[in-house]
């Protein structure tokens, strides 16, 4: 379903990606690896196209998408959670879900009852403004405020990065139940080995900027792979 | 007596500084453009009310407003496009390209009308005034304040109740948020210009009717438009009110207080905002969340 081929991402003169692939089948969920600062992130952002890329290609769903701006890729069906719950903090919880609902073209209730379905804790808070939510909350509107445009395919950047642990286990069980029950691909990057021993089908690990490794899920449990994520 | 009379002079100034400043705040607050040719603007809708004149005759005014709206909008349009989105992100560049713009657009205004002020002639039903015992509140004074509070309230139910005012919030607030929700961004920025051009169009109309047009007009408000962006806080709708007023009616009593006192008014000013801006550097209100914590 997402096919990325040889991408080079730099920023200014500074290279950060070189040459990097991966495939992500639909309904598959992939886990991307690797220490701090080795491009997962960069990786997610060139996809989305958040930023530009230097070479190679990025296509979804059979279609060429390198050269499609931002908003356009959202609209072919691909939904995005950058990093450090991010919301839009002045407007209320409603109000980031609605805007994400009017982007994507059709405004369905149904959406967004879908998503607030997964999130037990957001329908009390609609009428709270989001930058005063915890951490934990605004993570997972941010989730809720990716799916409202029903995507296919949802790239989450390490959603459970700095949240408390008991809404760590809720995110999860979400991921779980929107990649199994639901059928939706999803590409996670990761940090914790064992977190992507109990969610992913695949796993890609960077280093420097490279795939050095890549496999299905038994492969993960290979004694080298270690090596490669601890600092 | 006199002294209500001065507010009301003063109040009718703050409320075209507040229509000029509200354009100013949204596209610095969503775009990180401090835009010089904003007062240009302003020009362009007083010139527009002036061409209308004799089209429409007497009741001109009122056909100028919204005429005048479209007119300023779409030249804000064609600046984003030609020029400024080439330099977002670089404030310093943007503010050169400007001011070098609102220059090339006072000059050409010199060329089409001539250097020498030119008069729009109000209605019937805005010259005079009602008297209060003693208080003389002046129907173009009154007029002016109707129509930027009726601005203001627009501005804000299409900020709160609309789908592309709400999105033009989320822009402001987190813009590549908003590109990866699936808003196209570069259209609410254009859109964003054009509303705020506007309304700098309608404070020109405003302004033909308590004095002469001629094509430095911006130029005389836009130094007082951004002090009003300043201590208000950025893209905030409330500081803006709340600033554009106290700075129109400080101006205008220490105008009348003071002999000779149109430059003491301005030292004054100045000097109120730099002790204000001491105690609160960041403006009257600011974003206050614990995403920015």
């Amino acid at each position: 379903m997402l096919t990325v081929q040889g991408l080079d991402v730099a920023y200014g003169r500074a290279q950060v990606l070189f040459g990097v692939d991966l495939v992500a089948p639909g309904g598959s969920l992939v886990c991307v690896m690797g220490r701090n600062g080795v491009g997962k992130t960069t990786l997610l952002k060139a996809i989305m196209g958040v930023l530009p890329v230097r070479a190679g290609r990025v296509s979804f769903a059979g279609e060429d998408i390198t050269g499609l701006k931002t908003h356009e890729r959202v609209r072919r069906g691909l939904g995005y959670v950058p990093p450090g719950h991010e919301t839009f903090p002045q407007l209320t919880v409603a109000e980031n879900l609605q805007v994400a609902a009017e982007a994507a073209g059709q405004v369905s209730q149904g959406a967004v009852d879908e998503a607030l379905d997964l999130f037990p804790a957001l329908p009390a808070l609609l009428k709270r403004r989001a930058g005063f939510l915890s951490g934990g909350q605004q993570q997972q509107l941010a989730i809720a405020r990716a799916l409202v445009s029903r995507p296919k395919m949802l790239l989450l950047d390490e959603p459970t990065e700095g949240i408390q642990p008991s809404i760590i286990l809720e995110i999860e069980e979400a991921v779980q139940r929107l990649h199994s029950e639901l059928g939706l691909a999803i590409l996670l990057v990761e940090q914790y080995l064992d977190l992507a021993l109990r969610l992913a089908d695949r796993f890609v690990i960077l280093d420097a900027g490279e795939v050095v490794r890549a496999g299905d899920r038994s492969d993960l449990r290979d004694p080298s792979v270690h090596s490669l994520l601890s600092v | 007596m006199a002294t209500l009379n001065q507010l009301v002079i003063g109040a009718s100034i703050g409320a075209v500084l507040l229509l000029i400043a509200l354009g100013l705040t949204f596209t610095f607050g969503q775009m990180g453009v401090i835009n010089m040719a904003h007062g240009e603007f302003i020009m362009a809708g007083a010139y527009t009310a002036y061409l209308l004149q004799p089209l429409v005759g007497t009741q001109s005014v009122l056909v100028a407003l919204p005429v005048a709206f479209a007119v300023a909008g779409v030249l804000g349009l064609i600046l984003e496009r030609l020029a400024i989105r080439h330099f977002y992100g670089r404030p310093l560049d943007t503010l050169l390209l400007t001011w070098g713009i609102s220059l090339i657009l006072q000059q050409v205004a010199r060329d089409i009308f001539g250097a020498p002020n030119v008069q729009v002639r109000a209605p019937g039903w805005l010259t005079g005034g009602l008297d209060l015992g003693g208080v003389r509140l002046p129907y173009n004074r009154v007029f002016i304040m109707v129509l930027a509070v009726g601005c203001v309230v627009a501005i804000w139910l299409y900020l709160t109740r609309m789908r592309h005012g709400r999105r033009m919030r989320a822009v402001m607030q987190n813009r590549q948020l908003a590109a990866v929700s699936g808003v196209a961004t570069e259209r609410v920025d254009q859109l964003t210009f054009f509303i705020g051009s506007g309304l700098a169009g309608v404070a020109g109309v405003a302004l033909t009717l308590i004095g002469p047009v001629g094509p430095t007009l911006g130029t005389n408000y836009i130094v007082d438009a951004f002090l009003v962006v300043v201590a208000g806080g950025l893209g905030q709708l409330r500081g803006a009110v709340i600033a554009a007023f106290a700075l129109g009616i400080l101006n205008s009593f220490v105008e009348f207080w003071v002999d000779n006192g149109a430059s003491f008014a301005k030292v004054v000013v100045f000097a109120v905002i730099i002790a204000f801006l001491q105690l609160r550097p960041q403006g009257m209100f600011v974003v206050r969340t614990r995403a920015l914590s």
